[in-house]
């Protein structure tokens, strides 16, 4: 049998890949949340300071900037994937498990009350996501 | 857990939803017209940057961010991304009924599975309260005098 050297489907670097995507991705979204959470309700600052405040209060948290970073990352990391793995292995397995991974990471990290309606949305989001490949 | 969205805010999420899906479509339906960019022929992308599509597209994905980063300001991450998936479905229809793709049966069924993961989460609770959010349950009781009443 002869295997293609130039795609690594299955192994430890294609998953490792995969996972660098997701988690960066996961990252990126629970500190931006995390920031969001911290500045406050925007619709409450745009009244109060107008879009300009709104903009000025986003960009100025750290905590946002290491989002939009880790963001960056996750772009960068899912270029280097698809140079190595299937599109239509890398594009959804990395979205199904940035989704799990958030729902995950909302509970422990943001203290979000993750009950089981949202488990199920997570659930059934990421294997709609992966069916939506096929 | 409360809190429920007022017609407005579910305005916001629609637009979250929209924005990300059309701006895809956009993008794509632009850089068709542009042709197949490589990295011996990276000044391309500038030309893109000149194409309506792009430009329109771009602005959907800057309209798509601004209005997922409100929404993360006033309700849970675990709420919110659903609703993001959502925009795959809307994708899906613009692919059918404007590129004219095939959608295959599993992704209809994908479809069907993201439609039932928005819904489970659509009709609940948007935000979790901490301890130190919670609004107090009743009026503060008036500062009763101190000492003995005998």
């Amino acid at each position: 049998m002869i295997v293609p050297t130039h795609i690594y489907t299955g192994t430890v670097e294609t998953w490792a890949t995969i996972i660098t995507v997701a988690a960066t991705a996961v990252a990126g979204d629970v500190l931006t949340a995390g920031a969001m959470r911290n500045i406050g309700d925007l619709d409450i600052i745009r009244a109060k300071s107008g879009l300009g405040g709104a903009i000025r209060a986003v960009i100025s948290s750290p905590m946002f900037l290491l989002g939009v970073l880790s963001m960056a990352a996750s772009f960068f990391s899912l270029l280097f994937t698809l140079s190595n793995v299937e599109l239509s292995l890398a594009a959804p397995a990395s979205a199904s498990l940035t989704f799990l991974g958030n729902a995950f990471a909302a509970k422990l990290f943001l203290k979000e009350n993750v009950n089981p309606r949202r488990w199920m949305a997570a659930l059934f989001v990421c294997a709609g996501v992966f069916l939506l490949s096929k | 857990m409360k809190h429920t969205l007022t017609p407005q805010r579910y305005l916001i999420l629609l637009a979250v939803m929209l924005t990300a899906s059309v701006g895809d479509t956009l993008l794509f339906h632009g850089m068709t017209q542009v042709g197949p960019v490589s990295m011996a022929h990276l000044g391309l992308l500038l030309s893109a940057l000149r194409n309506p599509w792009v430009i329109t597209g771009i602005l959907c994905l800057l309209g798509f961010f601004a209005s997922y980063l409100t929404a993360l300001s006033w309700a849970d991450l675990t709420f919110v991304l659903p609703s993001t998936a959502f925009g795959y479905v809307v994708v899906a229809f613009l692919a059918k009924y404007w590129q004219h793709e095939t959608i295959t049966i599993y992704r209809w069924l994908g479809i069907l599975l993201i439609v039932c993961g928005v819904g489970f989460v659509a009709n609940g609770p948007s935000l979790t309260l901490h301890e130190s959010q919670h609004p107090p349950e009743k009026p503060a009781p008036a500062a009763a005098p101190t000492g003995d009443h005998r």
